[in-house]
């Protein structure tokens, strides 16, 4: 873990399990419905479209657009006290779905960070059993 | 889908006949929760005139009711938890006239009460669910993170400088009516477009104004069959119109970040009433922050995607403009607890019944009462009307 890590940390659930793991080795991974063809997030067993758990893991290219931004100045848990100003964003996968993530490795400035702009996974490691997915300027 | 022809079956039967605070707002840190439930439970019910003996229906969220309940010694035969944020204790209005109408109950008592202030504890989340393994994580934590994730999508569509121009409108406009409410927060304390201008960013798109306030306070709610309510001691408010649903729990899961859940339950609740948004005298629409309420004006109907900042421009919504809306001071400036839907229901009601004093409208005859609930995942809709 790095040193004194003490934001919200992932806890692994029976469905997410291998979502948490590839990311641990650098993959991003979805699941898909193969009744609908159709990459979804969060990861479930049921497709949250269709209703039917004819689903699979497909692995993502990490490359995605930025959905919309905000850049906090008020930390909203202790743990962010040291990283304001930080950038949550959502972004819209190649592959179809949004996800909820933060926008690294740029300027925390309205005028350097826009919406649709390219970006593209990076993991970091923040215990041995979780690295989160980020997002950087493509 | 709702079946209109059975809603209208039962539109104006059941009429609200209490509704209360609890004795303090604001800061309260010498009360816990429960006991502004019991006040404001306690008040509504003085408020009516009917006396705790004669609750049978309970509803509350946040707790679940039988707490609420054994605290204030009530032993209901209808209840009804459902808690799907602030826009809740809205659509226990809906919950009660499903339950009078059916027989399950004949005086149905809403109540609320959150230190959100003062509060001495903190729920720990549920580690299943999408938000803290998707969303907390990234410190997409609390409100004023996820609206603001949403405003900016919406700035991106309709235009930074005419959304931020409503969204200071809302904020004014909102301040002036707090002025005019001896209860409200910020009674006292004008603001001008300069001072939102200048204020601090809490999460930009958002200024601290932008964001609703953070008190201690209780509300509750007394409702019986429009027929009883003749006999109370200030008569009912009638409900003509009820509605509910959401479509997402956590924001990233949000299909529009611009158009809310209210774009079903602001016509629904309209059409069971026989109404159009043009009927309305008055629009209380939960305002967490200013971009809430131009995301749930649109949604509602009260003017297309993208017209909400034309539809509030020079202080349409302000005391004197022809469009009255949060006449108590709103979450922005009256109070907020954390789950503020009730109190949209208590101002209607006190317009309605013309007991708000210098505030109060010329004309105040049908009233619109909207909560949102969550990070604009649902929402709860009702018309209201004193003969």
């Amino acid at each position: 873990m790095a040193d004194g890590y003490n934001k919200p940390i992932p806890i692994p659930q029976p469905e997410s399990d291998n979502y948490w793991e590839g990311a641990k080795t650098g993959e991003l991974r979805l699941r898909k419905c193969d009744d609908c063809n159709q990459a979804y997030f969060y990861p479930r067993n049921i497709c949250p479209d269709c209703g039917n758990n004819n689903t699979s893991w497909i692995v993502a290219s990490g490359n995605a657009k930025i959905h919309t931004f905000a850049i906090v100045h008020r930390p909203p848990h202790p743990g962010f006290m040291d990283d304001i100003p930080y950038v949550p964003a959502i972004v819209e996968l190649e592959e179809g779905p949004r996800m909820a993530t933060q926008i690294v490795n740029v300027e925390a400035d309205p005028s350097k960070i826009s919406i649709d702009m390219a970006v593209k996974v990076v993991f970091e490691s923040i215990t041995d059993e979780i690295s989160l997915p980020k997002f950087e300027p493509a | 889908m709702p079946v209109m022809d059975k809603l209208k079956a039962i539109s104006g039967s059941i009429a609200i006949v209490g509704v209360a605070e609890s004795d303090n707002i604001g800061r309260v840190p010498d009360k816990g929760p429960m006991e502004l439930h019991a006040e404001a439970g306690r008040n509504a019910l003085a408020d009516a005139g009917i006396d705790k003996s004669e609750v049978d229906g309970v509803f509350t969220a946040g707790y679940s009711t039988y707490d609420i309940a054994e605290y204030m010694g009530i032993t209901p035969h209808f209840t009804d938890s459902t808690s799907v944020g602030g826009s809740s204790f809205v659509i226990h209005i809906a919950h009660a006239m499903a339950a009078i109408a059916a027989g399950y109950c004949e005086v149905a008592l809403i109540t609320h009460g959150e230190s959100g202030r003062s509060n001495r504890a903190r729920a720990a989340g549920n580690p299943g669910l999408a938000g803290a393994q998707y969303e907390a994580p990234y410190g997409i934590m609390g409100a004023p993170i996820g609206y603001s994730l949403a405003a900016n999508r919406y700035m991106h569509q309709y235009g930074e400088d005419r959304t931020r121009e409503a969204m200071a409108n809302i904020a004014v406009s909102t301040r002036k009516w707090a002025n005019m409410n001896e209860k409200a927060y910020f009674y006292d304390t004008p603001m001008t477009f300069d001072e939102y201008h200048d204020s601090r960013w809490v999460s930009w798109p958002f200024h601290l104004p932008d964001c609703c306030l953070v008190t201690d306070a209780g509300a509750a709610i007394v409702i019986t069959s429009a027929e009883r309510a003749k006999s109370t001691k200030k008569g009912g408010v009638n409900v003509l119109g009820v509605a509910e649903g959401h479509d997402h729990s956590v924001l990233h899961q949000m299909p529009d970040l611009t158009r809310t859940w209210g774009r079903h339950t602001g016509p629904q609740a309209l059409e069971m009433a026989g109404l159009t948004h043009d009927d309305l005298d008055l629009a209380m629409i939960y305002d967490s922050f200013t971009y809430t309420v131009i995301a749930t004006l649109e949604s509602l109907g009260f003017c297309g995607p993208g017209e909400g900042p034309d539809f509030v421009a020079n202080q349409r919504t302000a005391p004197g403009g022809d469009f009255p809306l949060n006449t108590n001071g709103g979450g922005l400036s009256y109070t907020h607890p954390g789950m503020y839907g009730i109190f949209t229901v208590v101002e209607a009601v006190r317009q309605l019944r013309g007991e708000t004093g210098q505030r109060q409208l010329d004309t105040c005859k049908l009233a619109m009462a909207h909560g949102t609930g969550g990070t604009l995942s649902s929402t709860g809709t009702v018309i209201l009307a004193r003969d």
